[in-house]
């Protein structure tokens, strides 16, 4: 499964609000469109679906423009999960993630244990919360019900505009880490927009990085992080804490050393990433941390100057 | 994606003006009777045309029609749209001066009492020039109050020819009636007027009571709905043996002009019918005023009698107002029905023409009965709009 | 979906339909109480046609103007959905609002001069008038449909004729039964001020006896006019129920 933006155009009122995107996403990236209000990158997402037209280049998904398709075959290969959720109030929670499997005419069992499927996989019990009625939800449940309505029909990718922008800092940090679960164990292709510059490092395999309709930069997150192309990025990123926000996203594990010295008194597990391992040294007033495994088993230590110095480039 | 032809066009436009093709070809513009009893034969816009015989009105005509078609292909331009309120108010007292003339040349020429009355076709074709106009009015997209203003302008250049149709039955029955409209008019308003100042008043009184003790909203809501169920015709009919009775017992009240018959269970009806807008929004004015400003005025010490006055009620007018619009426009129109129990009004003389099959008649009755509606919910709207235009 | 017990406004709705039952076959009988209450009035009882059937015919009438009514006012609204139709939306908004300040009476008189006198203009003019209120609650309903679900809807893949039998008709749906209740109600009144121009209904004994200063009968068709309105919107409310008994507004209202 490929997706290409080429050339991508498009005005309003005669004014340029796209111009020139290209980009090509692989089977099973994470991409996520990254830029402030007015940056396009919603009107980006929304032109994979058709939901709004592009004035000028073309978009090819396996090859083919998709103006060619069937609009409404082309949309059913495609999840789409949006911050107002929109799930249908007057059908249960069940209907609603079964709504495209029924209209490409699955038999009824098959939808059955996929709605089944979905609901664990978000963390919601299906016994419980099948038969609900979306207004007997939390906002955060009726997201997770929008998440599971748009990966219903197992689409080819997964089209997710801010979904998790209009719930509590609890809840988006839930979900956010169930995103990146759902990710790691299916596969699934996403493309994903948002504003949050957190939301962006901690899910995305690849970030796009948008400003008046133009792509800024483009690379992992911590390409971005260590080497912004222009003030623009660096300040977006959030400039003073560009070292520690690179600090979570490197893991301890590949600089555990040996014990030398006295043994550090306080542990850490050996899953933290760099900024954690740092937090909990500060915290505790020490430079450096024993390191266990999930059995207690010592694994070494870290040590602060170590941490800050080393570089995984 | 460029628009479809539909939504590059204008094609209400294109149905007004074919309505008003068929409306000239296939409907009878005026009909003339030689006399009272008789029914009249139908003449059409053309006979009209040809027998003024002017060419600038063909030419005008004309004129109009491509004005028109064009205003189908480009409905963008404002300046179009401009031009179509204009000649549409122009058409407008177009028609009702060629009737008139028509009318005035017709009895000059023999018969003083043939009888020229309006048509379906003058009627269809005034409807749809209003209906252009208003289709233009919103193109133009205006702010409320210069539309609402523009709207009732558009009227005025019949109302200054209005002395051109003098010669046409339905002015000749008006001349007639004259002496009963000026009072029929008063009356009609002085039912309203005590009807729906009264309803405002303890309406006002109960929605505040409601918003204090829920037992007397649970209690009252399904009352009020119930009379609002009730026919008003029912209503009146109910109200008038009890009245009667009243009076009986009573002389002073009949002497006083309260029976089973007249204004009195007119205005007891729709006091009742009026309750319930009103009540309604009062309720729901006041119970949308934030609790901070409630909050905050008690806690400068405002009674609760200044806070009802300087706080919940000026917060909450623009939803009563809206019930208040509702409860006038509808009363107008019930007043009408009370003329069948003896309370006069501008319903009487429609009733007065149905049951003397004076078709005239029926329509000088009906048409003040709906003005004074459609004047009253203007006028509200241009409250409502004042009202928000203040910070 | 399930069916919730009945409210109270069903019970009503069973003590309406009796009483109106009752009034309508039972007046003949009830000469001796008519007579108690206006002594001076020497024919206290409506016999000149059985009550029973002017009710008959009123509710005839109420019925064959109101589904008319219905149909073009629904159709008329579900094709603003469609892209030629969303053009003349501003123009039924308009017509819908203007039926407000309409009354009722005055689309009746103005029926006269053009059909004539009998059940015919009646039935038009009940049609007509009746159209006003589905319209406006028509697409009051659509409107009400919330712009993210059809926004999901479209972004589904769901065909526009799929979105309007399954979302948008489904959630316009309790609007419209508002609108249809309205509309008939309105009728039930109109159509008995509809004796004046030569219908046959319920609003008979009250012009007569308006005519004729009868005020026994003016109250004996003022009963049976108000009782069927009554049982009329009662039924409604029973069947808005019957149908939303699941909707997060009947939480509310339990």
């Amino acid at each position: 499964m490929t997706i290409k933006f080429q050339k991508i155009r498009k005005h309003y009122d005669g004014a340029a609000a796209i111009t020139d995107f290209n980009l090509d996403i692989q089977q099973g990236e994470l991409v996520l469109l990254l830029g402030p209000s007015g940056s396009g990158k919603s009107t980006i997402l929304k032109m994979l679906n058709r939901m709004v037209s592009h004035d000028g280049g073309h978009i090819f998904f396996n090859g083919q423009d998709i103006n060619s398709f069937n609009v409404q075959d082309l949309r059913r290969r495609m999840g789409y999960a949006m911050q107002s959720v929109g799930l249908f109030p007057h059908r249960t929670v069940g209907h609603n993630i079964a709504t495209v499997p029924r209209l490409l005419g699955w038999d009824a069992q098959r939808v059955q244990a996929r709605v089944n499927e979905l609901l664990q996989l978000l963390a919601m019990d299906p016994k419980q919360y099948a038969g609900r009625y979306p207004h007997q939800l939390s906002g955060g449940q009726q997201q997770r019900v929008g998440v599971a309505r748009a990966m219903a029909a197992d689409p080819d990718v997964l089209l997710m505009d801010e979904p998790f922008g209009a719930l509590d800092p609890v809840t988006r940090a839930a979900l956010q880490l169930q995103l990146k679960k759902i990710h790691r164990a299916t596969g699934q292709t996403i493309l994903f927009v948002t504003h949050d510059i957190d939301e962006a490092l901690l899910l995305a395999t690849r970030i796009v990085l948008l400003n008046h309709g133009r792509i800024v930069q483009m690379g992992t997150p911590l390409e971005l992080l260590q080497q912004p192309t222009n003030d623009f990025v660096a300040d977006f990123l959030g400039r003073a804490d560009l070292g520690l926000k690179q600090l979570s996203l490197r893991p301890i594990a590949p600089h555990i050393k040996a014990i030398e010295g006295t043994e550090p008194i306080h542990t850490i597990s050996h899953t933290v990433t760099f900024k954690e391992a740092i937090s909990h040294m500060a915290t505790l007033h020490v430079s450096s941390l024993r390191v266990v495994n999930a059995d207690g088993t010592v694994l070494g230590q870290v040590h602060a100057t170590d941490l800050l110095e080393t570089s995984d480039v | 994606m460029s628009l479809s032809l539909v939504q590059r066009s204008n094609p209400v436009l294109a149905l007004y003006v074919a309505l008003a093709i068929g409306a000239v070809g296939g409907l009878p513009f005026l009909r003339v009777a030689p006399n009272r009893l008789l029914s009249g034969e139908p003449v059409y816009l053309w006979d009209v045309l040809q027998q003024l015989g002017s060419q600038q009105v063909d030419a005008l005509l004309l004129g109009l029609v491509v004005l028109l078609c064009i205003a189908v292909w480009q409905p963008g331009q404002r300046l179009i749209q401009a031009f179509i309120i204009l000649t549409m108010a122009a058409s407008l007292s177009g028609v009702w001066l060629l009737a008139g003339q028509f009318a005035s040349s017709a009895i000059q020429a023999g018969n003083p009492l043939l009888r020229t009355s309006l048509g379906a076709g003058f009627w269809t074709l005034a409807a749809l020039a209003w209906l252009i106009a208003l289709d233009a009015i919103a193109r133009v997209q205006l702010p409320t109050l210069p539309r609402l203003l523009l709207q009732s302008a558009f009227f005025l250049p019949l109302l200054l020819l209005l002395n051109e149709g003098q010669r046409l039955s339905i002015a000749q029955e008006f001349a007639n009636q004259r002496d009963v409209f000026g009072p029929a008019i008063l009356r009609h308003l002085q039912i309203v007027f005590l009807a729906v100042v009264p309803a405002l008043v303890i309406g006002l009184l109960l929605a505040w009571r409601m918003t204090r003790t829920r037992s007397l909203r649970q209690a009252l809501f399904p009352i009020l709905n119930v009379i609002q169920t009730i026919p008003s015709i029912a209503l009146f009919g109910l109200l008038m043996a009890p009245l009667a009775w009243l009076a009986v017992q009573l002389p002073a009240l009949g002497r006083a002009g309260i029976s089973g018959v007249g204004i009195a269970p007119a205005v007891i009806a729709l006091f009742l019918y009026a309750l319930l807008p009103i009540v309604r929004s009062a309720l729901t004015g006041l119970e949308q005023v934030p609790a901070e400003a409630v909050n905050a005025a008690r806690a400068m010490g405002m009674s609760a009698r200044q806070l009802l006055w300087q706080v919940e009620l000026p917060l909450a007018l623009p939803v009563l107002l809206i019930g208040l619009r509702s409860a006038v426009v509808q009363t107008t129109g019930l007043a009408a029905v009370s003329a069948l129990v003896g309370a006069g009004g501008l319903g009487q003389i429609m009733f007065d023409g149905l049951f003397s099959a004076a078709n005239e008649l029926v329509i000088l009755g009906v048409i003040p009965i709906v003005l004074l509606a459609m004047m009253a919910d203007t006028f509200f709207k241009v409250l409502s709009s004042l009202i928000k235009t203040r910070p | 979906m399930p069916f919730k017990a009945p409210r109270p406004w069903a019970k009503r709705l069973g003590f309406s339909a009796a009483a109106l039952l009752l009034l309508a076959y039972g007046l003949p009988y009830s000469q001796p109480l008519f007579a108690a209450l206006f002594p001076l009035l020497p024919r206290p009882v409506y016999l000149q046609e059985p009550m029973a059937e002017l009710m008959w015919q009123h509710i005839g009438l109420v019925l064959v103007s109101s589904s008319v009514a219905v149909v073009i006012a629904t159709l008329a609204g579900l094709a603003t959905t469609s892209k030629t139709g969303s053009a003349f939306k501003p123009l039924m908004e308009t017509l819908a609002a203007m039926g407000q300040t309409f009354p009722p009476v005055a689309v009746l008189a103005v029926a006269v001069p053009a059909v004539g006198f009998g059940e015919l203009p009646a039935l038009i003019a009940l049609s007509i008038f009746g159209v006003l209120p589905v319209l406006q609650a028509t697409l009051a309903g659509l409107a009400s449909v919330p712009t993210p679900v059809l926004d999901s809807a479209r972004a589904m893949g769901m065909s526009p004729r799929h979105i309007l039998t399954e979302v948008q008709i489904p959630l316009a749906l309790p609007i419209w039964l508002a609108g249809v209740r309205t509309s008939v109600v309105v009728n039930i009144g109109t159509a008995a001020i509809a004796s004046t121009v030569g219908a046959k209904t319920l609003g008979l004994p009250i012009i007569i006896g308006l005519s004729g200063f009868n005020t026994a009968y003016v109250l004996q068709g003022a009963m049976m006019v108000a009782l069927l309105a009554i049982a009329a919107d009662l039924a409604f409310d029973w069947l808005a129920t019957a149908l939303h008994g699941h909707t997060r507004s009947a939480d509310n209202q339990a």
